[in-house]
């Protein structure tokens, strides 16, 4: 392999850099006796640091990297990866791919995705912007958002902290269909968590922001700010009694109730009919107010990707019309294995959306009337093969629109089919923090188990 | 152990062309009279993984992972950066990264290297050599075949394996050279039945510090298939499960994952120091009922929990944490000990090189009481039996947890009666053991397949317990 670079220049690696790398290990796959193989490189570089109490407690120091590999003998696959990149290591991790590969069974689904699904269209989406940030000024904003957090309400009485971090890397994708191509992108985060005392009894909260460009990110002083209010609020918080309620999910924690409705539609838990959504194309899973869509291609979106881990093109698609399932979340081995075509979600979903309705939060407490608003779920007790769902939750109890008092060591039931067809409102108030963007949902009845 | 510290030495720092001299030389440029402790740790990691389904073994996966961590601590604060590339200009690029946490300090004074000898818990191996490629495929192919000849209603089957040989190497500011090679081997056997359309699944497993014959001695992999397989004919005839407080009796073993959640993570030492945990300033009071001790044991033999020596060089130890209801110790790494005034107590943890140690858990259980199973169900007129848990979580600051049952019944008049769907149950932690009001003398500990996380570090766990009755605890199923 003459083009592999020694690990010790690894620091002036560019995407060009990592490519031919890249190109390297097909050639080697090739030469040890692979058909079709792929291989991803990561490099990337980092500084966290976390102040307490005013005082930095932490710096760290991050410099990554990694290179995997996916060989196919014919229909039998093997992979390997490594944190070594040195023409030795990459020699020895392919040849631990062919090996497994020879003992694997043949496997009619497997192999690369279809040529013609490859992306060829690499639109910059905007997804890199290095904060050139020194550790003494990631500690300043650090201890702002703390002091704002502190300084929220007397009865913050103690902090585990806020934190900074940034990272910025290189992502290299090649296979053997002559596919090779490498983008940056940079992550940066800024996370404050404080501790209120009332009565002898102690609540913690938090609150974060992150984007791919730092002056995207809230104000450290608003930061700090909701992750004191957030605490105080918490302050008193009791069981209620077991009762059959509406429930609004809080835009912080709605994300999770449709990233169950996403594991139930993907293709592992499909083929595998594993999925309490089996056959569900066509289907109608939510009211017919409810429209779910991807956007791949938003700029500078936290989800945003030109193609997904096996190189396949992404493109803005609905998953949700009116309520009907229209496509799933499928790689090209499950779309194999179910006779479909990829839809470009190997390794996940890229910003999937819910539409947003009219109402704000406000507008959607009055809309609940009397019920519980959950702030915080934990724990895992979903199952996607029933449907059945148990999990334990925090909050408010709410009524005639106004919250009255929070509440804790409750759990919230139901099953997911019912849980879907009873959402009665999707709120504006869009979290776009993570890879699932929606606003608070309010869903008319479930189980709450308590005092 | 010192053959252990050559051992490691062949595998980690030959191959890249480093000796001791070289450790000196970077330990020599971190420490000053200002650090209190500093480390650096080097690892290198081996870890496969087989996956059978739908019949057949459709791949597998080979890890290597290799670098080494550098940490500073002065006072309350850490420094700590990681390499991947293993070159002494990188570690003294890191080193003086690091050392920026300190104030400016007088040179520090190296102390000459000394061997730190433990004695090892299970076999320096290398798992993933204990079995060669066809065997670990026919392997995984016979418990597929022989699975779905157990049940006709049986349809997925799905087993997997894996091994870890993690080889540590840590030299600390004390002139302290550790090294452990620590072995780990899991298996899990998932199952998915249908019965008249309703569907349901199950799923068993077990591991531990030793080669992958332990799943072939004493039948254990097939035991794990036979499991996975009873527990998805359960869930077949499985009602809503009740809503509400009631009278919970929690089955010997892996239930112990209440001990984890409720008071094993309030019992850390970083959050007591810092006042974060609803167990802080507790020590010597009554956190439990007279009938519960619990210990921290990360000293059991070839157990998943268990370290012969923790990621900072400290030996590991039995601590007990609980004695007959009353709060006794906390579990320690370096910092938070000295921080606290205290000696560390072999809980010092971290997932790999690239991440920063603080307390973690081994092996968490409570000691055996006097009741007799049988006794305890009998004396519930109505309640919940739970006996296996899928997962748990815990607020250590409100003090709240959860944890999830896979497998529970009603007790009907001191009766087991029908399987209930799964429900997570939800507690206080520092007042959920002062409802335990009977322990049975059945002490089990789990098959070896726990993983805990914490700040995103994931290391593996055991726990355990005897059959336990909690007067009063919520269930969270659908059935108000």
């Amino acid at each position: 392999m003459p083009n592999i670079k020694t690990a010790q220049k690894m620091d002036e690696l560019n995407i060009d850099d990592l490519r031919a790398i890249a190109a390297d290990v097909l050639v080697e796959a090739k030469k040890q006796g692979a058909d079709q193989v792929e291989t991803g490189i990561s490099t990337g570089e980092g500084l966290s640091v976390n102040a307490r109490f005013g005082e930095v407690e932490t710096i760290e120091f991050h410099k990554d990297q990694g290179i995997g590999v996916t060989v196919y003998q014919g229909q039998k696959k093997g992979s390997a990866s490594s944190t070594k990149m040195d023409a030795a290591s990459i020699k020895e991790m392919v040849s631990a791919a062919c090996s497994i590969a020879r003992y694997a069974e043949d496997d009619p689904y497997s192999g690369l995705p279809d040529k013609e699904s490859l992306a060829i269209d690499f639109q910059d989406l905007s997804l890199s912007h290095a904060w050139q940030l020194s550790a003494e000024q990631a500690i300043e904003q650090a201890v702002e958002c703390e002091d704002a957090a502190r300084s929220y309400d007397a009865k913050i009485t103690n902090s585990e902290g806020a934190s900074i971090q940034t990272f910025s890397g290189t992502r290299v994708l090649a296979n053997s269909l002559g596919f090779n191509h490498g983008y940056h992108a940079t992550r940066h985060t800024m996370s404050c968590s404080v501790i209120g005392e009332l009565d002898g009894t102690m609540q913690r909260d938090y609150w974060y922001t992150v984007a791919r460009k730092a002056a995207d990110l809230d104000a450290a002083s608003k930061v700090g700010e909701m992750a004191g209010e957030r605490t105080i609020k918490r302050l008193g918080a009791r069981p209620i009694s077991t009762r059959k309620s509406p429930v609004m999910f809080a835009a912080e924690v709605s994300s999770g109730l449709i990233g169950h409705f996403v594991s139930a539609i993907r293709g592992g838990n499909l083929y595998r009919k594993s999925t309490f959504l089996m056959d569900s194309i066509g289907r109608q899973v939510f009211p017919s107010f409810i429209n779910i869509y991807e956007q791949p291609h938003i700029l500078q979106g936290m989800g945003s990707a030109t193609y997904d881990a096996e190189g396949v093109a992404t493109s803005p698609r609905s998953i949700i019309d009116s309520g009907v399932v229209q496509g799933y979340v499928l790689s090209s081995y499950s779309a194999r294995k179910l006779g479909m075509d990829s839809t470009a979600n190997a390794g996940g979903v890229h910003n999937l959306t819910v539409q947003a309705g009219d109402l704000d939060t406000q507008q959607m407490l009055r809309e609940m009337g009397t019920g519980l608003l959950v702030t915080e779920l934990i724990g895992q007790g979903v199952n996607t093969l029933t449907g059945d769902y148990s999990r334990g939750a925090a909050g408010y109890w709410v009524d005639k629109g106004e919250i009255q008092y929070p509440v804790e060591e409750i759990t919230i039931a139901g099953n997911l089919k019912d849980i879907y067809q009873s959402i009665v409102a999707v709120g504006n108030d869009v979290d776009l923090r993570g890879n699932i963007r929606t606003g608070s949902i309010l869903v008319s009845e479930m189980t709450i188990a308590g005092s | 152990m010192s053959n252990i510290i050559q051992q490691a030495d062949n595998i980690i720092l030959s191959p890249a062309g480093l000796s001791i001299n070289d450790i000196s030389t970077v330990m020599g440029s971190l420490v000053n009279s200002s650090i209190d402790q500093a480390d650096i740790y080097f690892q290198s990691s081996r870890s496969e993984s087989w996956l059978l389904d739908d019949g057949i073994v459709k791949e597998g996966n080979y890890n290597i992972e290799q670098g080494v961590g550098i940490r500073a601590v002065s006072g309350e604060k850490t420094g700590f950066a990681y390499s991947e590339e293993l070159t002494l200009p990188r570690l003294l690029t890191a080193a003086s990264n690091v050392r920026a946490i300190a104030s400016k300090g007088q040179s520090g004074i190296l102390k000459p290297w000394v061997n730190n000898t433990v004695r090892s818990l299970y076999q320096p191996i290398d798992p993933l050599t204990t079995l060669t490629g066809e065997d670990k495929v026919a392997l995984l192919k016979n418990i597929d075949q022989k699975t779905r000849q157990l049940d006709t209603r049986i349809d997925q089957v799905t087993v997997s394996l894996v091994g870890v040989h993690d080889v540590v190497l840590i030299a600390t500011e004390t002139g302290q050279l550790n090294a452990d090679i620590r072995p780990l081997v899991r298996m899990n056997v998932s199952v998915i039945v249908e019965q008249n359309g309703r569907r349901e699944q199950g799923s068993s497993g077990g591991g531990s510090r030793e080669g992958y014959a332990y799943f072939m001695d004493q039948d254990r992999a097939m035991e794990y298939a036979r499991e996975a397989v009873r527990l998805a004919l359960v869930n077949l005839e499985a009602v809503d499960a009740p809503a509400g407080n009631m009278t919970v009796v929690l089955g010997p073993g892996w239930p112990g994952i209440l001990l984890h959640e409720a008071i094993g993570h309030g019992l850390e030492g970083d959050f007591n120091r810092k006042g974060s945990s609803a167990f802080s300033g507790q020590v010597g009071e009554k956190v439990a009922s007279s009938l519960c001790t619990i210990v921290d044991d990360g000293t059991l033999n070839d157990r998943r929990g268990s370290l012969s020596v923790d990621d900072e060089g400290t030996q590991s130890q039995c601590t007990t944490l609980i004695e007959k209801g009353v709060l006794k110790g906390y579990m320690q790494d370096k910092m938070n000990a000295r921080l606290m005034g205290v000696k560390p107590t072999g809980n010092g943890r971290r997932e790999s090189y690239a991440h920063l140690p603080m307390p973690r858990m081994t092996n968490t259980y409570m000691l055996p009481g006097n009741s007799v199973p049988g006794e305890i169900i009998s004396s519930v007129k109505n309640g919940l039996y739970a006996v296996n848990f899928a997962g748990g979580q815990v607020d250590i600051t409100s003090g709240k947890f959860v944890f999830s049952a896979s497998e529970a019944y009603l007790i009907e008049n001191g009766k087991i009666g029908k399987p209930v769907k799964g429900a997570t149950l939800i507690g206080n932690g520092p007042d959920v053991l002062t409802k335990v009001s009977m322990v049975g003398n059945d002490l089990e500990l789990d098959p070896g397949v726990g993983t805990c996380g914490k700040e995103g570090q994931s290391v593996p766990v055991g726990v355990g317990q005897p059959t336990l009755k909690i007067d009063s605890l919520t269930v969270g199923g659908t059935h108000a």
